[in-house]
């Protein structure tokens, strides 16, 4: 039942999808589509959600369309319900805040008919049981989602955007159709089933395992391939930016555990290690860079390139443990990788709405222009605040529990018999503690530059609140954020039937744990409870608050700014995110970045302006795309002569590529 | 009746350290100061201190947000709650088991969060600065703290701090490589996290060295007091990981009789106040760092710490 009803809301997306564009010419279409999309996605996700909580037993549905033999496979399990789970929680909370948001749009219609049918496309993605589904799905959720990333198609920076994540979309799905061929092997059995039923040899499980690495990791986000993520999100209006990046790249994880994990089955442990590795590096690198940037956006998507690493390494780890037979601690790795699909789907929409109503109120994405917006915009700046709380990983919220979760299954891997594997897990442990702190860094700058302070710019002087249905998807989000932070043994109860299903084995379950704590493994005796520390934390809050009006003199009184005694009146004299930055910029300069600073002092007595410039390189693009993007250029001026070749030269051609074709069929069968 | 009796116990820990911390604070300063060949302030100072500026006015910058008056109460909240779930007297209190040492750590990043947010919140150079160097700091201070954790669990089984606590003094460990370099490791992350010399220097205001002053520099009366009793919990919570992490012995382990926890008691005193005299010892003997040689000192507690990690894993015997 599941399965036809999540069909169902896929089919009334592309109704409201059609319907979007025979409205447009009315101006109730913005409301139209975004209430419709909202019913649909909180239907969607009640329903997946009944089905995970329920007995979880897998629904299929085929239809009979798509390839000859097959037809097309449909199947609900935990793992599928857990993701449409997300990926229509936020397309909920993304409608909702897209009723009050979609009203500053100023060409809608080059939104609304894709935004339903991207919602479809990565429901479909989820359901698909048979690799052309998945396929088709896969490449038609990259299609609507790169018409989405145009709407803005008049600025040269969204051009540029739109072109880089076409070619790395293109590649992607490349990666993945090769997996696929891998899988299916030269009989060609596409559907899921048969992938599962017979295991792959080990060699082509380690490329089918590489080639998903890439493919999926590439809409992910992974470092290096990562590089179209923070051109192609922040260029999209700021709902849609929410759900590329807080549900996307959780569709690609999706990917890659399901064929990772479901289709190739039993791992090799080296696979564990190069996931894990990649995870970590990719944790620290993103999170660097978020802190270089400025814009805010920007930032938010450089960030989802730290938050995509965090999940890597959980599910590196998990990977490893399944290898070595130590299935309690690959579901306990699992869980806190899931764990934190859902947080980091939770408080990344949240972060981008609160910069999409920046962005509304100001018009100005900069956050050096921006400041002092928590008086003129105090209720966004609450849940902004509580959004950088969660995801730099402060107790009680949310994404300190998943990180929890990562450490304890961190804490398991001295019994890893590989001795690589033992060394690096540790330090893999040290880059996420370094990513954690780096990313409360990244967050105190974010919040303290743009919404802290005095007012850099009149755009930000002039700033009022946004409008309430906006208002209200940004304490939606909040109140997740906390109920997932305090209560996690719901979650991890939740995530059982996945765990289940994937490793063979579940987390100790936490419902019968006395006060609600959580305890990662049965025989250890570590544990953490969110709803005491809350509570600890109202209890000594009250009392403190208390006290001091007891005992302290309430006497205030309002004044002028004080430093130390020489206040500058102008607020260019504040710190602004480049100073913030800075420090952590000349630490890890050398190694990570590609900075240049240019200081011009002008000597004493001089009358001219002094100016200091910083650019912020890439490296990937430096080291990677840079030789890639020249060597396909002169690949392709030497390629240029075949375009002018006699007719007989052709046919010899075509004759000698048939040639060359059939002898690898044949040397493969 | 139990219940009351171990609710009890859990509360009197948790005004044992508020109530103690200033107390260390001033030890601290005294014995500065006799080394320093000054007669110095007296040891009760600190409190004194606190009640004046209790009863001072608070002056608030006219453009202070919110953020700027509840930051204080934050700070001072969630540090409390941190210094108060680790264990001093006895082990398996209560509450012990709602945090574990990696919730702690990320529990005084909460309030650090807070504090990096307040110094900006007003929009001067000087909190600027100050939070900015604050979180570079805590950035480098981290991944050792958190390798320091792998070490003690990896020996213990558990990151429980009670459990922690209790295997030490039960099970005979030994003197071992790994725990001594985590201790290394350990002082010199607190010398960081608590902002003293060589890091930063509490009682300076020399504009350009400061981190932790120069973050607070806006605050006044009540406020202040809040910060910097804050502060002082901060040192006692790092002095009470110390000892129940590194000496436990003397802790309350077993059932909980009145001899037990008197001794525990006086044993957590007597460990507390060495620190806090050793402390300034140290403090005394070094210069403070310029900002951009931080990374080498905490690059130091780093390497330590991944030593020890490192020889664990190649003998459970170290």
């Amino acid at each position: 039942m599941a399965a036809e009803i999540a069909l169902g809301c896929v089919a009334a997306f592309f109704a409201v999808s059609v319907l979007a564009i025979a409205l447009s010419r009315i101006s109730l279409a913005t409301p139209i589509v975004y209430g419709a999309s909202l019913v649909i996605s909180a239907a969607a996700f009640a329903s997946a959600l009944a089905h995970l909580a329920g007995d979880g037993v897998a629904a299929m549905l085929a239809l009979p369309v798509g390839l000859p033999t097959i037809g097309t496979q449909f199947r609900l399990d935990a793992l599928s319900a857990f993701f449409l789970v997300v990926v229509n929680l936020g397309g909920a909370v993304t409608s909702l805040y897209a009723l009050g948001y979609g009203r500053h749009e100023h060409a809608p219609m080059r939104v609304l008919p894709f935004y339903p049918a991207f919602l479809a496309a990565m429901n479909l993605v989820v359901l698909a049981d048979d690799a052309f589904a998945f396929l088709v799905s896969w490449e038609f959720m990259s299609l609507t989602s790169w018409a989405l990333v145009l709407a803005h198609h008049q600025e040269p920076a969204t051009m540029r955007a739109g072109s880089i994540y076409l070619v790395m979309a293109s590649f992607g799905t490349f990666c993945i159709l090769l997996a696929f061929g891998v899988l299916a092997g030269a009989d060609g059995g596409y559907a899921f089933a048969t992938m599962r039923a017979a295991p792959p040899t080990p060699a082509a499980s380690v490329l089918a395992a590489i080639l998903v690495l890439i493919g999926a990791g590439s809409k992910a986000g992974l470092v290096p391939l990562h590089v179209w993520l923070p051109l192609a999100h922040p260029a999209a209006p700021s709902h849609v930016s929410a759900l590329l990046s807080g549900v996307m790249t959780k569709v690609a994880v999706y990917g890659f555990i399901r064929i990772v994990f479901d289709l190739i089955g039993k791992p090799t442990p080296w696979s564990g290690l190069v996931v894990l590795t990649v995870g970590g590096l990719t944790a620290v690198i993103g999170v660097l860079y978020a802190l270089m940037q400025h814009d805010l956006k920007r930032l938010l998507a450089y960030h989802t390139v730290e938050n995509i690493g965090i999940i890597f390494i959980g599910l590196g780890l998990a990977l490893a443990f399944r290898a070595n037979e130590m299935n309690w601690a690959a579901a306990l790795a699992l869980t806190a990788g899931l764990f934190h699909v859902l947080n980091h789907s939770i408080f990344k929409s949240l972060l981008f709405f609160g910069a999409g109503a920046v962005l509304v109120a100001t018009r100005e994405g900069d956050m050096e222009h921006l400041g002092g917006l928590i008086h003129r915009m105090p209720q966004t700046a609450v849940a902004f605040l509580i959004g950088c709380a969660a995801i730099s990983a402060l107790p009680p919220l949310n994404g300190f529990v998943s990180e929890w979760l990562t450490f304890q299954a961190i804490l398991v891997s001295p019994q890893l018999p590989q001795l690589g594997l033992k060394l690096a897990v540790p330090a893999v442990g040290a880059l996420l503690a370094l990513a954690a702190a780096l990313a409360a860094a990244c967050f105190v700058k974010a919040f303290g530059v743009t919404f802290l302070g005095r007012p850099r710019t009149p755009a930000a002087e002039a700033a009022g609140e946004v409008d309430p249905l906006s208002v209200a998807a940004m304490y939606l989000l909040v109140a997740l954020c906390l109920a997932t932070g305090v209560l996690p043994g719901l979650v991890i109860d939740l995530l059982a039937p996945v765990a289940k299903g994937l490793v063979g084995d579940v987390m100790p379950r936490q419902a019968g744990v006395p006060w609600m704590s959580i305890v990662p493994i049965a025989q250890s005796r570590s544990s953490y409870n969110g709803l005491i520390i809350l509570a600890f934390l109202i209890c000594s809050g009250t009392l403190t608050a208390m006290t001091i009006h007891r005992f302290a003199t309430r006497a205030t009184r309002r004044s002028a700014i004080w430093d130390c005694g020489y206040p500058l009146a102008s607020p260019a004299a504040q710190y602004t995110g480049s100073s913030f930055a800075m420090p952590i910029r000349r630490v890890f300069g050398t190694i990570v970045f590609h900075v240049y600073e240019r200081v011009d002092m002008p000597g004493p007595g001089a009358m001219r302006a002094g100016a200091f410039r910083l650019r912020v390189f890439d490296p990937a693009w430096l080291f990677v795309y840079g030789p890639i993007a020249r060597a396909v250029g002169a690949a392709a001026t030497r390629l240029n002569r075949l375009q002018f070749l006699t007719i007989r030269r052709y046919l010899t051609l075509v004759f000698c590529a048939l040639i060359l074709l059939l002898v690898v069929v044949a040397a493969w069968r | 009746m139990a219940l009351i009796v171990e609710l009890a116990l859990q509360c009197f820990q948790m005004m044992l350290v508020v109530a103690l911390a200033p107390l260390v604070l001033g030890v601290t300063r005294k014995v500065k100061a006799r080394l320093l060949r000054r007669i110095g302030p007296p040891v009760l100072q600190p409190y004194v201190d606190l009640w004046k500026l209790m009863h001072k006015e608070a002056v608030i910058a006219h453009n202070a947000s919110w953020l700027y008056r509840v930051a204080p109460y934050v700070v001072f909240a969630v540090t409390w709650v941190a210094a108060a779930l680790v264990p001093t007297y006895a082990t398996d209190l209560l509450f012990s088991w709602s945090a574990d040492l990696i919730a702690l750590v990320a529990l005084l990043g909460t309030a650090r969060f807070a504090l990096a947010l307040a110094g900006m919140d007003v929009g001067t150079a000087f909190g600027g600065i100050g939070s900015s160097r604050e979180m570079m700091i805590a950035s480098l201070a981290e991944p050792a703290m958190l390798l320091i954790a792998f070490t003690v669990a990896l020996v213990a089984g558990t990151t429980q701090l009670s459990s922690i606590a209790a295997i030490f003094i039960n099970v005979p460990v030994g003197l071992r490589v790994s725990l001594g370099l985590a201790l290394f490791a350990f002082v010199f992350v607190a010398i960081a996290e608590n902002a003293r010399v060589p890091i930063d220097n509490p009682a300076t205001h020399l504009e350009l060295t400061m981190v932790h002053e120069a973050m607070v520099l806006e605050y006044s009366g009540r406020h202040l007091a809040m910060i910097e009793s804050a502060a002082a919990l901060k040192l006692i919570a790092y002095f009470s990981l110390i000892a129940c992490l590194f000496f436990p012995f003397g802790m309350a382990a077993g059932d909980k009789n009145a001899t037990a926890l008197g001794v525990g008691l006086v044993a957590y005193l007597a460990k507390v106040l060495l620190l806090a005299v050793l402390l300034p010892i140290g403090e005394t003997s070094v210069a403070k760092m310029r900002v951009f040689r931080y990374p080498i000192f905490l690059g130091g507690a780093f390497a330590a710490a991944a030593l020890a990690v490192f020889l664990l894993f190649v003998s459970r015997g170290f």
